[in-house]
């Protein structure tokens, strides 16, 4: 696999606002069919490799290329269409507040493809019930959802197309460790299913560990550590020894010795 | 790119056997939904069916949804089928798919019809009295925390009042000068070319002085404040809540009425007027520019005769009016804004509510003060 070319090159990246610099010569590549973990301390940057890269935020220098396309130097069209294989989770879901769930799950399917209405609604419901909500709550508006909901709602929004990228932002913040252990499994459980690769920032040390290929590092602007949890844990960059090693960090092993994992 | 999906009918006798191949992807969404519609209808009435996928390159959700529709219409039509040689990577979606949608689609809440259309009537006019009940709660909640802050008055929140003083009065000086000044132009204008024909153009004084004074200055004034800080208002309160920033004050002990409201609404009180008496000199003006160039009126004749004919409780008919104006225009946009709950869309439904309702209030008040000072002879 390692062979494969990389669906997501990033190379030599510099992002700041006004005089700061938040990432700094930044170089990261994202494998096909891995999900890539994300971590940083916060306010590092992480949110903004993700933005930066999906083309909310503009950088100072630096290329991003996706399916081996460089977004600066290719033509507008040619980057819409990366665009519609990709699908992204916000961090607070960002849910259409006026539709309901299926229509918010409906919306890129409206906008991009020509489909018969009662396609559209079955498509919808697959989805739905693909991150595990069931079709009751499909008329429900997204004030009326909990935030695990939302966030399956926004995966289900993000998966509508069919994307072969995924970026999810923080997809465990927020729930609590019974949902957020569910959330991992259903993000790898779909990845394995669809084949999809997935670029997730998090905090979360145990999404990382249960639903992680791989791990990146940032600290100082740029990745510090790059691999597997092995690598992480025998990582001696400061910053990545003591978040891994912090006590937060640990699983917390009950005496019996099952692999229960405690809040 | 990938290869154009095809979907044939290699039919046997009474066995139907449908051959899927190529790209079953989103990006050949409404040609594969027509293709999968035709090939579904031409396959009822057989006995059983198969449906071999060896040959398709790529499939997403999408494709599988529709191969196992396919199935499921034929299944519906009395035929038994089947996917055949599911490639094992596909294994996975193709379970997952297949288990889903098993259940009938809920329908969407909508009522239509004519009991729904009463419904709503007698819904809406309800509604308005809880409207009503609403505004007095919260002036009632203003009365108790202005009532506390008196007796405790380091409490009152003077810095506050001052920065929405700032925003409600002296920033809105500008553009209601400039309102009010068009306005006493145009009275003035219209009160000269009608008067004209009856010879009367001096009573154009008569006409712009006590409109003005009495009713066009602070109704003009009082729905333009409605519109511009009645509504920030609402926004302001309405975003606090959603961001559960009155939820906070309130585990803290502190009475959101007391630290949000009460300043806001004070802060009103003493702009409003201040802004009627300035916007009513800039209509008598506006009249004075109109009558000089227009109707060849010097302004001194203007003036003198303005003199004559406002009297003190003119003036006051007006101004009087004015803080209770600023005092409905506050307690609506205050309640609305403490109305807004999660969505966007109702913050936006608040404040739209907030300028329709305090304007309508402003100008039912007007009518009842126009009955009251006539009674009393004022």
């Amino acid at each position: 696999m390692a062979e494969q070319k990389p669906v997501i090159e990033v190379r030599d990246l510099v992002v700041g606002f006004d005089d700061r610099i938040v990432l700094d010569h930044l170089s990261l590549d994202v494998r096909p069919g891995e999900i890539l973990g994300v971590v940083g301390g916060s306010g590092r940057g992480k949110s903004v490799l993700l933005r930066t890269i999906i083309g909310l935020i503009p950088q100072l220098s630096g290329t991003i290329s996706v399916f081996d396309v460089e977004r600066d130097i290719a033509p507008e069209q040619t980057w819409r269409a990366i665009e519609r294989r990709w699908g992204v989770l916000f961090q607070q879901g960002a849910l259409f507040s006026s539709l309901t769930a299926r229509e918010n799950i409906e919306f890129p399917m409206r906008q991009y493809l020509r489909l018969s209405e009662s396609l559209t609604d079955e498509l919808a419901t697959v989805k739905l019930e693909m991150v595990g909500l069931s079709p009751d709550d499909a008329n429900k508006y997204p004030a009326e959802l909990s935030g695990g909901m939302t966030k399956r709602v926004g995966l289900a929004r993000a998966l509508a197309l069919d994307p072969e990228i995924v970026f999810l932002d923080e997809p465990t913040s927020g729930l609590d460790p019974i949902a957020a252990g569910e959330f991992d499994t259903l993000i790898r459980t779909l990845q394995r299913t669809l084949g999809i690769t997935v670029f997730m920032v998090t905090h979360d040390l145990d999404s990382l560990r249960t639903a992680c290929d791989r791990i990146a590092a940032l600290a100082d602007g740029h990745i510090v550590a790059e691999g597997p949890m092995s690598t992480m844990l025998a990582s001696q960059h400061p910053w990545v020894k003591s978040y891994f090693s912090s006590g937060r960090g640990r699983i917390i092993e009950p005496v019996d010795g099952n692999n229960l994992r405690q809040a | 790119m990938s290869a154009e999906p095809l979907f044939e009918i290699a039919s046997e006798g009474d066995r139907l056997r449908l051959v899927a191949s190529g790209a079953w992807t989103t990006d050949h969404a409404d040609r594969l939904e027509q293709l999968v519609d035709a090939r579904a209808i031409g396959g009822s009435g057989t006995q059983s069916a198969e449906v071999d996928i060896a040959g398709i390159e790529k499939i997403d959700t999408f494709g599988t949804w529709l191969l196992e529709r396919t199935v499921r219409r034929l299944e519906a039509a009395g035929t038994t089928a089947r996917l055949t040689e599911i490639p094992d990577r596909y294994r996975g979606m193709f379970d997952k798919v297949h288990a889903a949608n098993r259940q009938p689609l809920p329908e969407a809440q909508k009522e239509r019809g004519v009991v729904a259309r009463i419904e709503q009537i007698g819904e809406g006019a309800v509604g308005v009295g809880w409207d009503l009940l609403g505004l007095v709660d919260t002036l009632g909640a203003i009365v108790l925390a202005s009532a506390r802050a008196l007796r405790r008055p380091r409490n009152f929140r003077v810095t506050s009042i001052v920065h929405h003083l700032d925003r409600v009065g002296w920033q809105a000086i500008g553009i209601i000068l400039l309102i009010t000044f068009l306005i006493g132009c145009i009275i003035a204008q219209q009160g000269i070319f009608n008067f004209r024909k009856f010879g009367a153009e001096d009573y154009v004084v008569n006409l712009v002085g006590i409109l003005v004074v009495r009713e066009i200055g602070v109704l003009i004034v009082a729905i333009m404040v409605a519109g511009r800080s009645g509504s920030s208002y609402t926004a302001e309160l309405g975003s606090m809540k959603m961001r559960e920033e009155i939820d906070a004050l309130r585990t803290m002990g502190v009475d959101p009425v007391e630290v949000l409201v009460l300043p806001r609404i004070i802060a009103m009180i003493i702009a409003l007027p201040v802004l009627t008496f300035l916007g009513s000199i800039a209509a008598l003006f506006g009249g004075e520019i109109v009558s000089a160039l227009y109707g060849g009126m010097s302004p001194a004749i203007y003036l003198s005769r303005l003199k004559d004919v406002i009297t003190v409780g003119d003036f006051e008919v007006g101004m009087i009016k004015a803080p209770v104006m600023a005092l409905i225009i506050g307690v609506v946009a205050c309640t609305e804004g403490l109305r807004v709950k999660g969505s966007a869309e109702s913050l936006g439904l608040q404040t739209t509510a907030s300028v329709v309702k305090s304007i309508f209030l402003v100008i039912v008040l007007d009518g009842v003060f126009a009955i009251f000072f006539a009674a009393i002879g004022m």
